[in-house]
């Protein structure tokens, strides 16, 4: 494997790298001390007092879901497998209109800290929130293990930590971290490392993007045409070489294509962040301003494939230790020397931090809300009890991302993330719609509907060639082959059929729920009555 | 148990006749505007987006296409995504501003000052 030559390829000063993100982490500190200084309530904690604005929080949301995935991963596929990656790139992008048009505003308007507020509002509570929690926590498990696998690939490059002790050491440390910023800032601190990650991120993706351009006289044409001279392959501009080997290899596109454009709008730490602003207004606005962010993100990324391609060459990136993932920084070398590769090295690290904090302040929120207070203690726990409750969640959720991520070192991050996307899909978003879109919807159809797509996403994944079968499959030999599904991403099957589930129990359900509480929660979504304000301090 | 969600209000004013309120006239006005909006154009987004994945998976000679030098016709359609997506944004911002807020914002002022809904429409 590539990290056990990791320490004497890595280009660039590992010094430099860690001094650089040194110095992140420590202005980050101090900022989420002082941001802290006000977290006294679960609304303090959970949702930063509802005080971020629009496009604070869209910053945020920006820094939230532009993962390590987005920014190495597409960078990367761009790079080896030419436009296939850009797919990847317009179906996280579109995504956002579900969640802008469906769910944002009537969210925001109808919850408290959770998703599990608002699928369980006119619904039976203790099941449908026990529910719900169990598919965020396993959402954010997925998207977790995602994030902390990144972080080991990316140390090998970028600090030269090469053998598997040290890399587990760093992914140690970024556990430990991540763990003091959330239990410190809580979502206010979680929020500001968002907003700073996410502006030095598409800052130095612009300046990239810029010099790449000017290096091929401002034409995109041009560039095009030079990754294709390097590549030696005019195909890298058509879709195809990843997804058009074969029939099943399209349909497995499309299932991607799916669990992407409707999981957005189902990730629980995405819907989470609508409930740090005062209004659905504000909340609109923080949806407008991450659509344009991600949007204009995203097209950097075409130019910076494309630009890692053509000046750094598809060969060199796969051979290098990171593999693709390493497409980013070695273009960042290849522009600005080691001083723009430890910039782009500490904005990487930045987005895992940045990102595993949101995932893990979403996992605390929902298990000591939604759990703990709701479940166990009915809805009335003691003064102060709950905000404790997540603290102590935190501290074990990052104990188990620490371990997973060890374990999970040298997984596909992409492959991971979409499987986060599918599950969400799956498991969220029908009784996301049916409640608050159809007004019989009940509360068998809530429960069929989550665990019936959660099973089926989670047994089709183990059934599927990304477990088993194959030397590039989880378990890494040809020997053991359960792989009796024949996708890599589940979501052409599960997400229908979470949508049918919910239909079949629904209408199968002699219960009927209370119209009054049906009344409530439409009046609600769409004037904004009786939705929790801003905390004052 | 009920949901937590509703002590936040003030524990004095009185209940909100939320039925009443979903049959006024105004509410349907503003639920009507409100779907006959987003469900069609999210409709017609999805489509759109299908139609991309689907043209990508199997239309290959049709997207390999050159238009502009080497910009071909899967690059020119991945950007035209990007674009509907801002539009669609866009649309929508100043469709909510214009038509839905205003009516959400009149009811939301009815109820608080309780000025209408009264008790009398809660009975009828």
């Amino acid at each position: 494997m590539f990290r056990f030559e990791a320490a004497s390829t890595s280009p660039g000063e590992p010094w430099l790298n860690i001094a650089i993100f040194g110095a992140f982490v420590a202005i980050t500190m101090i900022i989420v001390f002082r941001a802290s200084r006000n977290n006294k309530t679960a609304a303090d904690y959970y949702a930063a007092g509802r005080s971020f604005t629009g496009g604070q929080n869209g910053s945020a949301i920006a820094g939230d879901y532009l993962s390590a995935a987005s920014f190495l991963g597409i960078v990367g596929a761009i790079a080896i497998t030419g436009y296939d990656g850009f797919l990847y790139s317009i179906g996280f992008l579109v995504a956002w209109l579900v969640a802008l048009l469906l769910v944002a505003e009537l969210l925001r308007n109808t919850g408290k800290f959770t998703m599990a507020d608002v699928l369980s509002f006119r619904l039976k509570q203790k099941p449908v929130r026990i529910a719900a929690a169990t598919t965020t926590l396993v959402v954010c498990f997925f998207y977790l293990l995602a994030q902390m696998a990144g972080a080991g690939g990316l140390v090998s490059l970028l600090l030269g930590v090469g053998d598997q002790v040290g890399q587990a050491l760093v992914i140690t440390v970024v556990g430990a971290l991540m763990i003091l910023y959330v239990l410190i800032g809580g979502m206010k601190g979680t929020t500001w490392v968002q907003i700073i990650k996410a502006v030095l991120l598409i800052a130095g993706a612009g300046v990239m993007t810029v010099w790449v351009l000017a290096l091929n006289g401002f034409s995109f044409s041009t560039l095009l045409d030079n990754a294709v001279a390097v590549a030696g392959n005019p195909e890298i501009l058509n879709p195809g070489i990843k997804y058009g080997v074969s029939e099943v290899a399209k349909v497995d596109f499309l299932s991607l294509g799916l669990a992407l454009v409707l999981g957005t709008a189902a990730l629980p730490h995405v819907l989470m962040r609508f409930y740090t602003v005062p209004t659905a207004k504000e909340a609109r606005k923080s949806v407008v301003w991450a659509i344009w962010l991600i949007g204009i993100f995203y097209v950097f990324t075409l130019v910076l494939g494309y630009g890692a391609a053509a000046l750094v060459g598809a060969d060199v990136i796969a051979a290098a230790p990171g593999g693709p993932n390493s497409a980013a920084p070695l273009l960042a070398f290849e522009l600005g020397g080691p001083l723009l590769l430890g910039l782009i090295s500490a904005i990487a690290f930045a987005t895992i931090l940045a990102v595993v904090a949101g995932l893990t302040i979403t996992a605390a929120a929902s298990f000591a809300h939604d759990i703990y207070a709701s479940v166990v203690k009915k809805g009335k726990p003691e003064a102060g009890a709950e905000v404790k409750v997540a603290r102590r969640t935190v501290v074990i959720i990052g104990v188990v991302a620490i371990i997973g991520g060890i374990g999970a070192n040298g997984q596909n991050v992409a492959f991971l993330v979409a499987l986060a996307f599918a599950v969400a899909a799956s498991a969220n978003l029908p009784t996301i719609v049916y409640s608050l879109f159809w007004k019989r919807f009940t509360t068998k159809g809530a429960l069929w509907s989550m665990y019936g797509g959660l099973a089926s996403a989670i047994i089709l994944i183990i059934f599927s060639p990304v477990v088993s079968g194959s030397v590039t499959s989880m378990l890494k030999t040809e020997d053991i082959d359960f792989a009796i599904f024949p996708l890599s991403n589940p979501g052409i099957v599960s997400i229908p059929l979470a949508f049918f589930l919910g239909w079949l129990g629904t209408v199968l359900d002699k219960r009927r729920e209370d119209p009054a509480k049906q009344s409530e929660m439409e009046v609600r979504s769409l004037t904004g009555v009786g939705a929790e304000k801003a905390t004052e301090h | 148990m009920g949901n937590e969600a509703l002590s936040a209000q003030d524990e004095t004013a009185p209940p909100v006749p939320y039925r009443a309120v979903q049959e006024s006239p105004e509410f349907q006005r503003l639920r009507s505007k409100h779907r006959r909006f987003v469900f069609p154009v999210l409709a017609a987004c999805l489509v759109w987006y299908l139609a991309y994945v689907l043209l990508a998976g199997y239309a290959h000679d049709f997207m390999s296409t050159p238009v502009f030098g080497s910009i071909n016709v899967a690059i020119l359609l991945g950007l035209a995504q990007v674009v509907t997506t801002f539009a669609v944004t866009t649309w929508y911002v100043s469709y909510a501003n214009r038509q839905l807020d205003p009516i959400a914002e009149e009811i939301r002022d009815e109820i608080e000052t309780g000025a209408a809904f009264t008790a009398e429409e809660v009975t009828r």
